[in-house]
C-alpha cells in the first residue's frame, strides 16, 4: 500500500517552519497527486479527469508518459499489436492490406467478436465462462432444426435460439451465485453439457444446411453496395460523438463542475472522424458495409452504453471491484452475477448464430475447435483484465480484429495448422503477460 | 440537553450459544456529540455496534429511536433510520472514481440513466463542506492513500443525510498525519449536528475528539464518563477493570453501609 507516491518532500516545510502541519502538508505539491480544491468556488476549468492535461497538446505527451509509467495501459498495446500485425502480413503480402481482405475480415470477425463481447461481461465480474464456444453451437443448431427440419417460422426460431443462450445462462449463473460452485467449474462442465445437448439436437444427420435466404443467413450475407451506406454509418458515428461530448460538456459547465476543453473534445472527434472514414472508404472500395459489421458495432455502442451509464452497469464494475462492497451498497450479488452469465450466454447465441450464417450450416463441430480459446482470447487482447473491474466492451472489437487479422494473415501465408495454433496461443499469452504486468505496475504507482 | 438522545440503547443483551456478548447494555448518543465507546477486545463493541447497525438483532433490550422504541432487523433498517456505519474494512471498490463510490448502491438517475454530472456536483459539496482535499473526485479510490480512503469511506455514509454515524476504528490503520485528518472530520461531524458514536482502541484519538467515553468490560456497561471530567488513567482502569479490586470494593461497602 503506497501511503503517498510522491509526499515524501511534502512533508518537510511544515517541520522546517515549526508551524502546526496541516492536513494538506502530507499532500503531494505538484504531480499527479497534487491536491485540486472541492470547493464550489474554486472548480478548476478542466475535467478532472484530466488532471494534468491543462496545458494543450503538451499535456497530452505527459499525461500519455503518465499513464504508460503507472501501467494505465488501456487499449494502447492492442493498437500498437494491430499496428504491427497489419504492417508485418502487408510488407509479406500485399494481398493482406487490399480491400477485399480486409472487408471480408471485417465480417468474419463479427461471430468471434459478439461472442468476445459477451466475455468482456463476465471478465468484468473477475469470473470466467468457458462453456460459450458450446453454447454458440447449440444455439446455431436450435435455429437450424427448428428453421429447416420442422418449418418453424424462422423469426421464431430466432428468438428461440436467442431464449435458449439466456437460459443456459440462468442455469449456469444460478449454480454459480446461488449454489457457490466456482465459474470455472460450472462452466467447464457447461462446456461438455451444451455440446452434448448440440449434438443430440442436430440428431443423425449430423449437419444442416441453411437455406440461405433465411434472415440469419442474410444477417452475414448482406452487404450494402450504396456509397452513401459506409460513409453515412461513418458520419452519423462522428455526429453523435460529437454531439454527445457537446452536450456533456455544456451540462457540465452549467452545473459549474469541470469539463473537456473544447480541444480535447475537436482532437478526439477528428481522430474518430479519421478512422471511421478510412474504414468506410476501405470497405466501398470492395462490395460496401457488411450488415453484420453494422449490427456488432451497434451492439458494442449499446452494451457500452449500458455499463458506463447505467445502474446496472455500475453494479457490475462493483461487483468486479469489491464484492463485499458491492453487498454492502445493497447491491443484489446474486442477481446481478446471474443476469451477467446469461447475457454472456446470449451473447454467445448471437455469435454462434452469425458462425453459422458464415458457414451457412450448423454442423457437429460447430462452437469447437479454438472457438473458446480465440473468443476468451479476443476480450482479453483487447484490453479487458482477467482480474475483473477493468474493461470495456470496444475491447471485443479490438481483440476481435487482433486475432482476426492474424489467422487471415496466417492464411494467406499459407501456415500450417500446426504453425497457427502456437502462434494463437502465443498471443494469448502475451495478452495475459501484458495484463499482469499493467496490473503489478498499476498497484506499484497505486493505481490498482 | 433538550428533547431525548437521538439513539438509546436500554439493557440490551445477546447472547452467541454459550456466550453472552452483551448484558444490559446501555448508551445513550444525543445529537451532536461524539460518544467513545473503549473496551478491551472482546469486551463487546464490535457486537453493540452490529445490534445497532441490524446486522444482529439483540436477544433482549430496547432501542430507541429519537425517544420511540424501534426494531432494527436488518441493516437496511438501520440506514432508513438514519445509523450509517463506517466499517473497519471499508468496503470501497478499488477500480471505481470517488464519485461512484460516494453513490454506489443509491445512483442519482435522470431517465433511467446514471446522471454524472449531478453526482459529481453533490460530491464536490459533500466533500467541501466537510474540508476534505483529495486529488480529484474523479480518480480510482486506489490511488488515495489510506487516510484519504478513510475520508471517502465516512463522506459516503453521509450521502444518505443520517443522524447517526458509527466509525469502527476509523484510524486503526493509519499514520499520525492521516490520524489527523480523520479526527479533524470527526469534529466535523460533530458541528453538523450528528451522532457520533467512535469506537478507538487509541486514547489519545478517544481524548482528543470525544464528548462521552462510554466503557464496555466483559459484555457489561462499565462507567460512562465525562470526557472534560476525567483523564486517561480512570478510562484505563475501567477498561482493564483495575477499579475492581479489594480497595474499591471496601470502600462501595463502606458506601453501602453508610446509607
Amino acid at each position: 500500500m503506497t501511503d503517498d507516491p510522491t509526499g515524501g518532500p511534502g512533508q518537510e516545510p511544515g517541520r522546517e517552519s515549526g508551524r502546526v502541519p496541516l492536513p494538506e502538508d502530507s499532500m503531494p505539491k505538484g504531480g499527479v497527486n497534487a491536491p485540486v480544491d472541492v470547493a464550489a468556488a474554486a472548480t478548476p476549468a478542466v475535467d478532472p479527469r484530466l488532471i494534468v492535461r491543462q496545458q494543450g497538446l503538451k499535456g497530452y505527451v505527459q499525461e500519455f508518459r503518465r499513464r504508460v509509467s503507472s501501467g494505465e495501459l488501456g487499449s494502447l498495446p492492442v493498437i500498437i499489436a494491430l499496428i504491427v500485425i497489419w504492417v508485418v502480413f502487408g510488407s509479406l503480402n500485399s494481398s493482406f492490406l487490399s480491400a477485399q481482405n480486409l472487408s471480408n475480415l471485417s465480417q468474419q470477425i463479427v461471430g468471434t467478436g459478439m461472442i468476445a463481447l459477451g466475455v468482456v461481461f463476465v471478465l468484468l465480474l473477475g469470473e470466467i465462462d468457458l462453456s460459450v464456444g458450446s453454447v454458440s453451437g447449440l444455439c446455431a443448431a436450435i435455429f437450424a432444426v427448428m428453421d429447416v427440419t420442422h418449418g418453424v417460422n424462422q423469426w421464431v426460431a430466432l428468438v428461440c435460439a436467442l431464449a435458449g443462450g439466456a437460459a443456459v445462462g440462468l442455469i449456469q449463473g444460478f449454480f454459480f451465485a446461488k449454489i457457490g460452485v466456482p465459474a470455472f467449474v460450472v462452466t467447464l462442465a457447461g462446456n461438455l453439457f451444451w455440446n452434448g445437448l448440440m449434438l443430440q439436437i442436430l440428431g443423425s444427420q449430423g449437419t444442416i444446411n441453411l437455406p440461405g435466404d433465411d434472415i440469419v443467413s442474410k444477417l452475414y450475407t448482406t452487404i450494402y453496395g450504396a456509397q452513401i451506406a459506409a460513409y453515412g454509418t461513418a458520419a452519423v458515428g462522428v455526429v453523435l460523438f460529437l454531439a454527445s461530448q457537446l452536450l456533456d460538456a455544456r451540462r457540465r459547465q452549467t452545473a459549474g463542475v469541470p469539463s473537456r476543453p473544447p480541444l480535447d473534445i475537436a482532437l478526439r472527434t477528428i481522430l474518430l472522424a479519421i478512422v471511421a472514414f478510412l474504414a468506410a472508404y476501405t470497405l466501398n472500395q470492395y462490395k460496401g458495409l457488411p450488415l453484420a459489421l453494422l449490427i456488432f458495432l451497434i451492439f458494442i455502442v449499446v452494451l457500452d452504453f449500458v455499463l458506463r451509464r447505467t445502474t446496472y452497469g455500475r453494479q457490475i464494475f462493483a461487483l468486479g471491484g469489491n464484492i463485499e462492497g458491492a453487498r454492502r451498497a445493497g447491491i443484489n450479488v446474486s442477481w446481478t452475477r446471474i443476469s451477467v452469465f446469461m447475457i454472456t450466454s446470449t451473447m454467445a447465441a448471437v455469435g454462434g448464430l452469425f458462425l453459422a450464417a458464415q458457414i451457412q450450416s450448423a454442423s457437429q463441430t460447430s462452437g469447437g475447435g479454438n472457438l473458446l480459446m480465440n473468443s476468451i482470447a479476443a476480450a482479453v487482447i483487447g484490453g479487458t483484465s482477467l482480474f475483473g473491474g477493468r474493461g470495456s466492451t470496444w475491447s471485443a472489437l479490438l481483440g476481435a480484429l487482433v486475432i482476426g487479422s492474424i489467422l487471415s494473415g496466417m492464411n494467406i501465408q499459407g501456415l500450417s495448422n500446426a504453425l497457427q495454433f502456437m502462434i494463437t496461443g502465443a498471443v494469448l499469452l502475451a495478452a495475459v503477460v501484458i495484463d499482469s504486468l499493467a496490473r503489478r505496475t498499476q498497484r506499484a504507482a497505486g493505481r490498482a | 440537553m433538550e428533547g431525548p438522545p437521538v439513539l438509546a440503547l436500554r439493557g440490551v443483551s445477546k447472547r452467541f450459544g454459550a456466550v453472552q456478548a452483551l448484558t444490559d447494555v446501555e448508551l445513550e448518543v444525543p445529537a451532536g456529540e461524539v460518544v467513545a465507546l473503549v473496551g478491551d477486545n472482546g469486551a463487546g463493541k464490535s457486537t453493540l455496534v452490529k445490534a445497532i447497525a441490524g446486522v444482529y438483532v439483540p436477544d433482549d433490550g430496547v432501542i430507541e429511536w429519537q425517544g420511540k422504541a424501534t426494531s432494527i432487523h436488518r441493516p437496511q433498517d438501520a440506514q432508513h433510520l438514519g445509523i450509517a456505519t463506517v466499517y473497519q474494512d471499508l468496503a470501497l471498490c478499488d477500480n471505481l472514481d470517488v464519485v461512484g463510490n460516494l453513490f454506489l448502491g443509491r445512483e442519482i438517475r435522470k431517465f433511467g440513466v446514471l446522471d454524472e454530472v449531478a453526482m459529481e456536483k453533490r460530491s464536490r459539496e459533500l466533500l467541501s463542506t466537510l474540508s476534505i482535499r483529495i486529488p480529484s473526485v474523479r480518480i480510482p479510490i486506489a490511488s488515495l492513500s489510506g487516510g484519504q480512503r478513510q475520508t471517502v469511506a465516512i463522506a459516503r455514509a453521509l450521502v444518505g443525510n443520517p443522524k447517526v454515524v458509527i466509525l469502527d476504528e476509523p484510524t486503526a490503520a493509519l499514520g499520525v498525519e492521516q490520524t489527523a485528518q480523520v479526527l479533524d472530520l470527526v469534529e466535523r461531524l460533530r458541528e453538523r449536528g450528528l451522532g457520533v458514536i467512535l469506537i478507538s482502541h487509541n486514547m489519545a484519538d478517544v481524548m482528543a475528539v470525544s464528548d462521552k467515553i462510554a466503557v464496555l468490560r466483559l459484555g457489561r456497561n462499565n462507567g460512562v464518563f465525562d470526557r472534560r471530567a476525567t483523564n486517561q488513567e480512570e478510562i484505563i482502569s475501567a477498561i482493564t477493570g483495575a477499579t475492581d479490586n479489594a480497595v474499591t470494593r471496601r470502600r462501595a461497602r463502606g458506601q453501602e453501609g453508610q446509607q
